[in-house]
């Protein structure tokens, strides 16, 4: 255990000292900062709260954001290390591959959730300081639902980050690999859907299907867990007009994001034990 | 076969192909506690892939590896490797963390005191450059920090990669010195080495490897006379003194004379002393006198010679 707590400290010092955490959590902030101040400008004196408002552009950009710095942080870890020999050279200590990737998960995990909380609150503290709403009158609630299941987001992207880092064997390879992830899961997936649901063939199709494909993509299960599931933010970001059967409880959705930080980290975790070093 | 508790290292019969490709065939290497082992071979020869079974990297095809008397596969092995100093040939170093901080990582992992940084820092001329960023240090520096890192937790079991790959002369003389005080503490150690002609006084036993198989394997004297690779006597002396040297040697020894004032004679290592002392007897003016054993690279190229000649044959 105490050497999990050492791998954990390493991975952070070392993503210090190569400025990522500094990079991360200045991305995150400035992202949440402009779409507070840009994103409550036009409300005006709708029944929606400013914090609300917010939530729902963050979440929205997020869904591209997250993903991507988490693809970045995890793609070389063990890649780099291995180019680099010093895998080699922690693989002869008393460590158990298990051990050297899950030390890294979580120290990844740990910046990320750094970076997306001191985002999130410099923009919810931007709301309250700007408006005119008192504190306790804002949707605390969603608010806390978007840190929650944008840090979720990060660890499913970090633990595909990390399989496809303990599978390539080339840098290079293990980022191109990464993009492509990226653009499959958050762009491609989804005009893909559009496409289908455009074309002839939607008329064969049951609804039941295409709800269920679309829940099967992590960040579109984060997208409909903060948008679809709560009122206002339903309201504001046109997912009211769901029909009832169309609803899928947040617990579902949840659970679709806990199934796949588990799916890749046991996917790192064997692939990790059967590289070659 | 259970891995004996007098010997370091002992692997046995290991096989390991890497598809079509035969890396090592049946190869058995015996380390035995407080020896040094020098591990030979060209590019190629099989040496990185067998240290990488014995450290448990690899899993061998075929073949038993026991380590500081623990059979790889034994689930207390795990344990076992606090007692392993490794330094792999090429080692880069995280840039941006200091030479301190990267032997407080280590040195955590293998639970060893922060006490010790502190004296093979001093050990290898590293304690001025120790906060800085390993980004700055020379081949040489970083090949010292791999060493040091190697030392941390005082190991019974050294294994070094081309340790002096990289480095000055100087710096090479202190490593070796270094390599020497830990064979006075009791270390057992495995060098794989290019560098030949400067580690042959300082290991006890040869292992040379050939394309995947062990081609000898014993001490440099033992591995000298087998192969017949000669002691030299060289002469220094007047032209007319070492003709006469050369037409009384000349019928019972290989006597080459590079110049008209050297003469070289070519000798069994044990018949060395018998022949100076005829040529004392004969009471010539000598200038100077040089003998050389037979080096461990004479020795390495007369193997590989004939691994050649079986090739052709």
């Amino acid at each position: 255990m105490i050497n999990l707590g050492t791998l954990i400290f390493k991975e952070i010092k070392d993503s210090y000292r190569n400025r990522w955490v500094g990079t991360v959590i200045l991305v995150m902030t400035a992202l949440a900062l402009v779409l507070s101040l840009i994103g409550s400008a036009p409300v005006g004196t709708t029944s929606i709260g400013p914090l609300t408002v917010t939530i729902v552009s963050l979440s929205s950009l997020s869904v591209f954001f997250i993903p991507l710095i988490a693809l970045l942080l995890s793609y070389n870890s063990i890649v780099g290390e291995d180019e680099r020999g010093t895998l080699l050279l922690l693989l002869t200590y008393p460590v158990s591959r298990t051990m050297v990737a899950i030390g890294k998960f979580i120290g990844q995990f740990v910046i990320l959730s750094v970076a997306i909380i001191i985002g999130y609150c410099v923009a919810a503290l931007t709301v309250i300081l700007t408006g005119d709403v008192a504190f306790f009158e804002h949707d605390w609630y969603v608010f806390g639902k978007l840190i929650v299941s944008s840090v979720l987001l990060g660890a499913v992207f970090l633990g595909i980050g990390i399989f496809i880092s303990s599978v390539m064997k080339e840098s290079s390879t293990a980022a191109a690999a990464a993009i492509g992830v990226w653009l499959v899961f958050v762009v491609l997936f989804d005009l893909g859907l559009l496409g289908l649901l455009s074309s002839p063939a939607a008329t064969y199709l049951p609804d039941m299907v295409v709800k269920w494909v679309m829940l099967a993509n992590p960040a579109d299960a984060y997208r409909m867990f903060n948008l679809a599931t709560s009122e206002d933010t339903a309201l504001l970001s046109g997912m009211a007009g769901l029909r009832s059967d169309q609803m899928v409880l947040p617990e579902v959705m949840f659970a679709v994001l806990v199934v796949w930080i588990i799916v890749p980290v046991v996917a790192f975790c064997t692939a990790f034990g059967r590289r070659k070093v | 076969m259970k891995a004996s508790m007098n010997t370091a290292i002992s692997a046995i019969g290991i096989s390991q192909s890497f598809g079509n490709i035969m890396a090592l065939q049946d190869v058995s290497l015996t380390l035995n506690k407080g020896e040094c082992l020098a591990l030979v071979g060209h590019n190629g020869a099989g040496k990185s892939t067998l240290i990488k079974i014995l450290l448990g990297l690899i899993s061998p095809s075929r073949g038993v590896v026991g380590m500081m008397g623990k059979d790889l596969h034994d689930r207390q092995f795990e344990a076992n490797r606090q007692k392993i100093g490794f330094l792999p040939e090429q080692i880069l170093f995280q840039k941006n963390m200091t030479g301190r901080e990267i032997l407080k990582f280590y040195a955590r992992l293998k639970k060893s005191p922060f006490s010790q940084i502190e004296e093979l820092l001093n050990r290898f001329d590293l304690g001025a450059a120790a906060d800085s960023r390993i980004g700055t240090y020379s081949k040489g520096m970083r090949q010292k920090l791999g060493m040091a890192q190697a030392l941390l937790g005082n190991p019974e079991l050294l294994i070094l990669d081309e340790p002096t790959s990289g480095l000055d002369p100087l710096a090479r003389q202190q490593m070796y010195s270094i390599l020497g005080e830990e064979k006075k503490k009791g270390t057992s150690i495995l060098i794989s080495s290019h560098v030949l002609t400067e580690i042959d006084d300082r290991i006890d036993r040869v292992v040379i490897l050939n394309s995947g198989h062990v081609v000898a394997d014993g001490t440099l004297a033992g591995l000298s006379q087998e192969r017949t690779v000669h002691s030299r006597i060289m002469i220094e002396a007047t032209p007319k003194t070492c003709g006469q040297i050369e037409t009384i040697f000349s019928h019972e020894l290989d006597v080459v004379r590079p110049t008209e004032r050297t003469l070289t004679l070519r000798c069994e290592k044990g018949r060395k002393v018998p022949i100076l002392n005829s040529i004392y007897a004969l009471g010539l003016e000598l200038i100077d006198i040089r003998i050389s054993d037979p080096s461990l690279e004479e020795v390495f190229s007369a193997y590989m010679n004939r691994q050649k000649e079986r090739q052709y044959d």
